[in-house]
């Protein structure tokens, strides 16, 4: 077995994800440590050009495999591909963002190599040797530290901006490998058959702001407010699961126990009392802005910044100060 | 058709927890109450099994200590068939991994198995990482995150879904046997009826070993392991409140605030 870490980097057609860069710095981090290698395992089609950009953010070397199987995410060729190559390499460690796709691929490759994952890690520090995690559990009402003692590689999957995001450095060298994909197409049972893009396009675990809106918007329409709100701050538009099971918005923009996590550096909470479900989905948020007209709400234990007031008034007001303010 | 639900039980949500030094959780007198993710796929089972004209077989399973029973119960008050509970001394340190085996052991064991439908994790230990496990160990086709299942066609033996990712929904067709990993928003649960409840008192909940899959006891021991459980570190007081004379006033105090915090 090596020092080596191995970072998964995830793409969707050719745009690489925040949390891979996040995973490659830690791995540089870590790797200082132990003298081993940061590589990242690179997969898709004319991905090839994302190989220099994850060197510059600090890999070592760079797995590239660029397939026309590889074009989808799909578990099957991805796993067989990280898997081979764990085999072959023998590295301590995997990282991966803790995505849709990282919570499918790292314990997907630890049932193939019989071995750890960490699921939604936020921390991960050498202790003794044995590299330690740390991970919310009970929708984040606890928090737990985890190892993988024994077995080999200890895959973990990082949550989204949970760590700091390296800056990339275009004079970095690294070597770039290029390797065969591990099936044919005829190996892999599942077929995309297609993708539908959500509107709007809005990725609320990347979204450094978040603008959400709750019971208190009273209806579909007052997520208006909202949105203008969240355009002049080029944020994401989030919700309660109050005003999602009203049916005023859809599922996707739900923050909380039965929807995202999310750690924006600004969580702006409108009409949102903060019941424990939504605060376990956004209580690690930097900065949380409550607005309520319920002085009593429980968002405001948690809010760093409070207003109490009516937030069809408050948010066009705050809209029009940012609009002053940022230009 | 035979399709098979995974479930766990788990503190209520609304759950009070403390931990006391050594580590032990504790949720007062809150109930265990079946995982709430878990009923989204037993809804979908049991969907399913009214589409194909009651025809499918609907088992619920479950790797846990007697207090699984409330996970079980709850599923057949919903509907299911049959259920079986797994459990062995040799399984309390089983993390995914593995549960993972035992699970796939277990529906290894029951041979005719098309479906397998789990929640999307677990409210306690938040992993969501049993399903695509179980489905690599099977061989089965991972599809997880499933908000629809937009087509099954037991006959033709395949199955396309869409499933939910950061960008959009992806629509994979995959051939059965299949495991589906179930999102909210693919079904609202139903409540269990009285006939249910009734049915779910009397129902047999027999309980397989680790002999009885087969588990090689080696095979379970678990890949992680959780050292320490604490509190998070609790928010220093609480919200600055912002007062002025005006609403405008209000929120351009706030706006300085940002700025000088750096986050706008």
């Amino acid at each position: 077995m090596s020092n080596d870490i191995f970072v998964w980097i995830e793409q969707f057609r050719g745009q690489p994800a925040g949390p891979s860069w996040e995973a490659i710095g830690t791995a540089r981090r870590l790797c200082q440590q132990t003298g081993g290698k940061v590589c990242a395992c690179l997969f898709g089609q004319g991905v090839a050009g994302l190989a220099q950009e994850a060197i510059a953010y600090g890999a070592d070397k760079v797995f590239l495999a660029d397939d026309a199987t590889l074009a989808d995410f799909r578990v099957e060729p991805y796993a067989a591909l990280l898997a081979g190559l764990a085999r072959e390499h023998q590295p301590a460690v995997i990282l991966l963002g803790a995505t849709t796709r990282g919570r499918d691929l790292g314990p997907a490759v630890a049932a193939d190599l019989e071995t750890g994952c960490v699921a939604d890690c936020t921390a991960l520090e050498f202790m003794d040797g044995q590299l330690v995690a740390t991970r919310p559990i009970y929708a984040g009402k606890l928090l737990c530290t985890c190892t993988v003692p024994e077995k080999r590689p200890a895959i973990f999957t990082t949550r989204a901006r949970a760590f700091p995001k390296p800056t990339p450095d275009a004079s970095r060298s690294g070597e770039v490998i290029t390797v065969p994909p591990a099936l044919s197409e005829e190996q892999i049972p599942s077929k995309v058959v297609g993708f539908q893009e959500s509107e709007g396009g809005v990725n609320l675990a990347d979204a450094a702001i978040i603008v959400s809106g709750g019971r208190g918007v009273g209806g579909p329409e007052g997520f208006a407010p909202v949105r203008e709100l969240a355009g002049v701050l080029k944020a994401a538009v989030g919700a309660s699961r109050a005003a999602v099971d009203a049916g005023w918005i859809p599922y996707e923009h739900q923050v909380g126990q039965t929807g995202k996590t999310v750690s924006p550096d600004l969580y702006i909470a409108c009409g949102i009392s903060g019941a424990i479900q939504h605060q376990a989905g956004m209580r690690t948020a930097k900065v949380i802005v409550a607005i309520n007209k319920d002085p009593e709400a429980p968002i405001f234990q948690l809010a760093h910044y409070g207003i109490v007031g009516d937030l069809f008034k408050v948010v066009p007001a705050l809209t029009a100060a940012l609009k002053e303010r940022l230009g | 058709m035979h399709i098979v639900v995974c479930t766990k039980q788990t503190p209520d949500s609304a759950a009070k927890l403390t931990v006391d030094g050594a580590g032990n959780v504790s949720w007062g007198d809150s109930p265990i109450i079946i995982n709430p993710w878990d009923e989204y796929a037993v809804e979908e089972a049991l969907l399913i099994k009214e589409r194909l004209g009651g025809e499918p077989k609907v088992t619920v399973i479950s790797m846990g200590p007697e207090a699984a029973l409330e996970a079980l119960k709850h599923a057949i008050a919903m509907g299911c068939d049959e259920a079986v509970r797994i459990w062995d001394d040799g399984f309390a340190s089983a993390d995914t991994l593995g549960t993972a085996y035992v699970l796939a052991q277990a529906i290894a064991r029951m041979g005719d198995v098309d479906l397998v439908l789990f929640g999307r994790s677990a409210i306690d230990s938040q992993t969501g990482q049993v399903a695509v496990e179980v489905a690599r160990r099977l061989g089965f086709a991972p599809l997880t995150t499933v908000i629809k299942i937009a087509e099954l066609d037991p006959a033709g033996r395949s199955i396309t879904v869409e499933r939910l990712l950061e960008q959009g929904r992806q629509i994979v067709r995959a051939p059965l046997p299949a495991v589906v990993g179930t999102t909210k928003g693919i079904n609202e649960p139903r409540y269990p009826s009285f006939m249910g409840i009734r049915k779910a008192t009397r129902a047999e909940y027999p309980l397989w070993s680790a002999a009885d899959i087969g588990a090689d006891p080696a095979k379970v021991s678990a890949g992680v392991r959780w050292e320490r459980i604490f509190p998070p570190p609790a928010r220093e007081g609480s919200a600055e409140i912002i007062q002025a004379e005006t609403v405008e006033e209000a929120a351009r105090l706030l706006v300085d605030k940002l700025l000088a915090e750096k986050v706008i």
